[in-house]
């Protein structure tokens, strides 16, 4: 389903959304650094309130820069609208909140970012909304665990950190015959390796912190909706299709078609909750999309270098990567992802738990931290940092085993990546008692 | 609401108001293929103001059950029926495209019952190229693709929505996609069979306001001048930069014009 766009990835990265300031002619979007926005007259004022003329009244609720992001990562991923947050997390809180209420329940994949699982796993609980995770390569235990107050199915369009591969266009038909939506968490593809709604997905999350951005200086989110999915047919989402008491009893479906979700979730979750993304955090995200389409290249290029290099090395036991024949979801990821599956990839060190800490010790040009999708390769162990409060059960179903080390491939020169992982890798070699 | 005129089940948007016809009342007639949620904004705000607003679902679109109408004539017909079900005895129109033919003849037949009338992106004759007719017809993506390119301003076709955070592309996109192939390819056709229009605004007494982008590449404004100078009582705004989709490309200069025309 190749929707209609306007220009290519690349030009839309640099233009859709910003046009030169008309109040100076800056070409460079400007951050508008304002809390708020004054009113012509008392009558316009009333009717920014009520929805009757677009703009902006307060930064919490929209801001002129953050609005360029908005639109920019919507052109992207083809979405109606999109939200910026103040963080990956805080969007994905953002979608769960716009369409749950207490006694709510989730299906997600087992193959999650240790954050989100988090949020699944042990706080929404608290709120009454709780989760079934599943090995989202099993349609059957998909089918299987949603339930009549299921109102959503969440994956990773790669999941963290096996690159577990989501068959959206499967996934999106086991959640439509059920009138539920698929909200995919496309961080580490972007659209430049993937536009889920072209596959089924109905609405898109990103954490910006990373590949949208490539800086690693801000941390952002984006909530995108798809605009197909129908709240009135489902007849599972009164917030959207019955009548709001906290917006006069507006109807978003009647009132604002395709856009019904982007609308409540800005008109009620950002503006009760308020996990807004600060002008100037959108200003730096939206510098790192100007050249997404030649960073993603070259980070696909430089992975794929190392992966080679990685399956082939006597230390290492495997390699999780997609592009490599071997891993389950070769095939699948060939179809839906031709372009490469992502520069986020996990390995199996040989030795366990002492030789990942020494191969991570033995690096130099890597850095060790908790972020991917960085210019600038990255490092971590996962068991210990990033995935530290699932307990084994849930490490194995995410496929992270005491070796597992997470990779993500910057845009440095491949040779030079890999001399740095060769150091790595004899380091650990003397701990795991030499090759084999 | 819902109600039946015509003896068709129809939806009109209200507001979530009462239609009072001792109020001002503003119809609203969408374009092909959309429906009433193209006038949301400016219908909020005059209902606000204490006018009843309408913004209808043409038969076959948005909420109103079906069949089509085929025919611009059709279509202003049940348009006079809906205005006598809701018993109002005088209306402002305002129309959109082909809403914008539709407000032409029907306030030709209602005479001095129309107190306003306001033509959004209107040409009269409105001729649709076979292109166009073809893909309604028999590829609705590609309709869908090519009614959306033209739809706006090259400008505007990049972004800048004035509505924070909104792609205006592919919500014009979803809103063709919503409704049936069959409503779509027939309104295309009602709007290139209609020669009447011209011979229509000669009837027109009303105070009539033509709103038109000067970058429109459906309905071009070098072509609006026939129409302008067939009706006796009217002026034109020009936006400047904007394309066929005034209500998502400039909706606070519409919303000006609407004000100054109306109050």
């Amino acid at each position: 389903m190749t929707d209609y766009s306007p220009a290519e990835l690349d030009t839309l990265a640099l233009h859709a959304g910003g046009k030169p300031d008309p109040a100076t002619g800056a070409r460079a979007t400007p951050i508008y650094q304002t809390a708020s926005y004054c009113f012509p007259d008392s009558d316009y004022a009333a009717a920014l309130f009520n929805m009757e003329r677009p703009g902006h009244v307060y930064s919490r609720l929209s801001n002129p820069t953050t609005a360029v992001l908005e639109e920019r990562i919507s052109a992207l991923e083809g979405g109606v609208g999109a939200i910026a947050t103040a963080s990956g997390q805080a969007a994905l809180q953002l979608a769960i909140m716009t369409i749950m209420d207490a006694g709510s329940h989730i299906v997600a994949s087992s193959a999650l970012y240790g954050g989100s699982h988090n949020l699944l796993a042990y706080t929404l609980p608290r709120f009454g909304i709780t989760t079934t995770f599943v090995d989202a390569r099993d349609e059957d235990a998909i089918r299987g665990a949603i339930r009549p107050e299921t109102r959503l199915i969440f994956g990773e369009t790669v999941g963290n950190p096996g690159l577990d591969v989501l068959n959206i266009p499967a996934v999106s038909k086991i959640a439509h015959d059920h009138g539920i939506p698929l909200l995919v968490d496309s961080t580490f593809t972007t659209p430049y390796l993937v536009r889920p709604f072209e596959l089924g997905a109905d609405l898109v999350m990103h954490s910006a912190t990373k590949f949208l951005s490539g800086h690693g200086i801000v941390i952002g989110g984006l909530l995108v909706d798809g605009g197909r999915f129908d709240w009135d047919a489902s007849g599972k989402f009164p917030q959207l299709s019955e009548p709001y008491k906290g917006f006069h009893n507006l109807v978003f479906t009647e009132e604002f078609g395709p856009a019904a979700f982007i609308s409540r979730a800005r008109k009620e979750g950002l503006r009760d909750f308020g996990a807004c993304q600060s002008p100037t955090s959108a200003f730096y995200i939206l510098q790192g999309m100007e050249t997404l389409g030649v960073r993603m290249e070259k980070h696909v290029a430089n992975t794929r270098a190392v992966v080679e290099f990685l399956d082939n090395h006597d230390a290492v036991a495997g390699v999780a990567h997609p592009d490599l024949p071997g891993h389950t979801d070769h095939a699948l990821a060939s179809d839906l992802y031709p372009k490469g599956t992502s520069a986020v990839f996990t390995f199996e060190i040989k030795g366990g738990r002492e030789a990942g800490i020494a191969f991570v010790n033995g690096l130099n040009l890597f850095s060790h931290l908790a972020n991917v999708g960085d210019a600038k390769s990255l490092v971590i162990h996962p068991a210990s940092t990033t995935h530290f409060r699932m307990d084994e059960a849930a490490l194995a179903a995410a496929g992270i085993g005491e070796g597992t080390i997470r990779l993500s491939i910057g845009l440095e020169d491949p040779k030079d990546l890999i001399a740095d992982i060769k150091a790595g890798l004899g380091a650990s070699e003397k701990v795991a008692g030499g090759r084999g | 609401m819902k109600l039946v005129s015509s003896g068709k089940d129809t939806y009109v948007y209200t507001n979530n108001k009462t239609v009072d016809p001792a109020k001002p009342s503003l119809v609203f007639i969408h374009g092909a293929g959309f429906d009433h949620s193209v006038w949301t904004l400016f219908a909020r705000h005059f209902s606000r103001h204490d006018w009843n607003v309408i913004a209808l679902d043409l038969p076959g679109h948005g909420r109103s059950k079906g069949p089509v109408l085929e025919s611009i004539e059709a279509m202003a017909g049940w348009t006079m029926e809906l205005i006598d079900t809701l018993g109002l005895d005088t209306v402002a129109l305002v129309g959109h495209s082909m809403g914008s033919l539709i407000t032409l003849e029907t306030a030709s037949r209602l005479g001095d019952r129309v107190t306003h009338a306001v033509l959004i992106g209107s040409i009269s004759p409105m001729p649709v190229s076979d292109p166009i007719l073809d893909a309604t017809a028999n590829k609705p993506g590609a309709a869908h693709s090519m009614l959306t390119s033209f739809g706006f301003s090259k400008q505007n076709l990049m972004g800048g929505n004035p509505n924070p955070g909104m792609w205006m592309v592919s919500d014009s996109m979803r809103r063709y996609e919503d409704e049936a192939q069959s409503a779509l390819d027939s309104d295309m056709r009602a709007c290139n069979a209609y020669q009447l229009g011209l011979e229509a605004a000669t009837e027109i007494t009303a105070p009539t306001l033509m709103l038109h982008g000067d970058a429109d590449r459906l309905t071009p404004l070098r072509a609006t001048k026939t129409l302008l100078d067939a009706l006796s009582n009217a002026r034109m705004d020009i936006i400047p930069g904007a394309g066929h989709s005034l209500m998502v490309e400039d909706p606070n200069r519409v919303l000006d014009q609407l004000k100054i025309h109306l109050f």
